[in-house]
């Protein structure tokens, strides 16, 4: 790990601050992704704010009927908040399908938000990789890619973001609240939060250097089945190889609406809009299933080992929709 | 305690005194006062921390790279928690901080001044055992050991965590208090990896300890 100095911040404001006075810094929170990527000397920082006491550890109910979730609110917390369990199950699915017990007692909501890719060769500092150093190249495009993108994807990159509560929260149309170093605060919606690689895959978010996440808000839940499915190599502590986030409404065998965000599958979490449209009003049926999983699927390639996601996105669509409808 | 003075690593005893109150007058002082940088030629920067491990407080000067397991295992020489990845991966290192399971890998010690810290050697000792400690023995929940304290502190945030009424991924409905039976002790377990694979005996011991019947 390379030397770096440490400090505290005190507040949302004071930690932007403090990284627009340092070159070189990194905020850390709950440190269970930066930690493991700086001992891999992947990350750098030369500096340490460590945002674990700036007040916003509370989970609020906001007056239209949703929540506003501080970002150092801790994902076990999250996940186990009445609130949640009740309004959101999706949600509370989704982080208690992620990471381990321990690291869910560290990892922040903020963090979660902000963690990188899981690419082999991200990781590995002794291969080219767009991502790691930019311009160098992309290992995983030939390379071994089996747990990588097969949509928005770019020649520069492949990689998948790796977070579940993330795909839950964009299927809730979550808002992410921001303050920067002169105290301007911004709200964004998650659809616009995270990157696709495009030419500069070294940019995960659209945050502006130093800007700090401050709360994530969930708007009023959504009406349906709340269903959160995970497919992955291991019954448990693994990451996503394809998940669905879905919010199913439905009645006479018809579906009302469908929300359906998707993990695995892409640099952020994905949500097709014409895929939902074309679902509205129409039967449940397999075939309904299909033309929504073709329109999730436009423009999808795989790249040798990852092929297999999307049969395996048409499947798990196909399931988590019937389940939505037949219980 | 002096456990400080006994630091392994490099610089000299002068510059860690001297970068050390440096970095105990920013931490205090906060927004506004002078900021150490760390430079390719300088000394890896040092600060004061004051750790309660064990119902004990303890003075250090560290690096600010130590993690929390490196300050228990090479400063404290409490070497009940283990080094397995270093990586939040295997779940050797689990310590409880406030009573929560962490991977005291995955933390800096300089981010836990304050905190309540308790590690295999502060759940019991040979003569006033921890139940998990003794429902293991009972059950036989191991074979070379190596996983063991991590999987004893973990074991005993999982009971915190039910009686708390936390659910896990596996729980049929969220809306309600979990029972633990064998398939939610093995999700919450997933954390620690046991590569003796003592899994049946360590989820009997756990069951035996929530007072549940393994049956």
């Amino acid at each position: 790990m390379k030397a770096f100095t440490y400090e505290r911040a005190t507040s949302a404001k004071d930690a932007a601050a403090k990284a627009a006075a340092h070159k070189g810094a990194k905020f850390v929170a709950g440190g269970t992704n930066l930690l493991d990527l700086m001992k891999l000397e992947v990350e750098t920082p030369t500096h340490l704010i460590d945002v674990n006491h700036l007040g916003l550890d509370k989970i609020e109910d906001t007056p239209d009927g949703g929540l506003r979730i501080g970002t150092q609110v801790r994902n076990s917390d999250l996940a186990a908040d009445p609130r949640v369990r009740q309004r959101y199950g999706v949600l509370s699915r989704a982080l208690l399908s992620g990471a381990s017990g321990q690291l869910r007692n560290k990892a922040t909501t903020g963090g979660n938000l902000l963690q990188r890719t899981r690419c082999y060769y991200f990781y590995d500092t002794t291969k080219p990789c767009n991502k790691r150093e930019p311009g160098s190249g992309c290992s995983a495009i030939d390379g071994y890619n089996r747990i990588l993108a097969v949509v928005g994807t770019s020649s520069k990159c492949i990689a998948t973001h790796p977070s579940d509560m993330a795909v839950a929260m964009r299927a809730l149309d979550a808002t992410i609240e921001t303050v920067s170093s002169d105290g301007e605060t911004r709200a964004i919606p998650i659809a616009d939060f995270h990157r696709l690689p495009g030419a500069t895959p070294q940019i995960d978010t659209n945050l502006r250097p130093g800007e700090v996440i401050a709360s994530v808000v969930l708007p009023p839940p959504p009406p349906g089945v709340q269903i959160y499915r995970k497919v992955r190599d291991r019954a448990s502590y693994a990451f996503a190889l394809v998940s669905v986030a879905a919010v199913v409404d439905h009645e006479d065998g018809r579906i009302r609406s469908a929300r359906l965000a998707f993990g695995g599958l892409a640099p952020k979490p994905w949500r097709v809009p014409d895929a939902e449209t074309a679902l509205a009003g129409a039967p449940a049926t397999a075939a309904s299933y299909r033309a929504a999983a073709d329109l999730v699927l436009q423009g999808a390639r795989g790249y040798g080992s990852n092929d297999f996601k999307i049969p395996l996105t048409r499947r798990t669509l196909a399931s988590v929709l019937a389940q939505a409808v037949e219980g | 305690m002096s456990a400080g003075e006994s630091d392994l690593e490099g610089p000299t005893r002068r510059a860690v005194v001297a970068v050390g109150v440096g970095a105990a007058g920013l931490v205090t002082a906060g927004q506004g006062s002078a900021q150490p940088m760390a430079t390719v030629s300088s000394p890896p920067p040092t600060m004061p921390v004051r750790l309660n491990v064990n119902g004990q407080s303890h003075d250090l000067t560290l690096d600010s790279r130590t993690t929390l397991l490196d300050a228990l295992r090479e400063h404290l020489r409490l070497t009940g928690s283990k080094k397995g990845c270093d990586h939040g991966q295997c779940g050797a290192c689990t310590v409880l901080v406030n009573g929560r399971r962490i991977n005291s890998c995955l933390t800096l010690a300089a981010m836990h001044p304050g905190d309540e810290i308790v590690t295999i050697e502060g759940l019991g000792d040979p003569e006033h055992l921890h139940p998990m400690q003794t429902a293991f023995l009972e059950h036989d929940g191991f074979q070379c050991g190596y996983c063991t304290p991590g999987q004893i502190c973990s074991a005993v945030g999982v009971l915190a965590e039910a009686k708390a009424g936390w659910p896990s991924v596996v729980t049929a409905d969220l809306t309600q208090s979990p029972r633990l039976d064998e398939h939610e002790v093995s999700e919450r377990m997933s954390g620690n990896i046991c590569r003796c694979a003592a899994y049946p005996n360590i989820r009997a011991a756990i069951l035996q300890a929530a007072g549940e019947s393994a049956a």
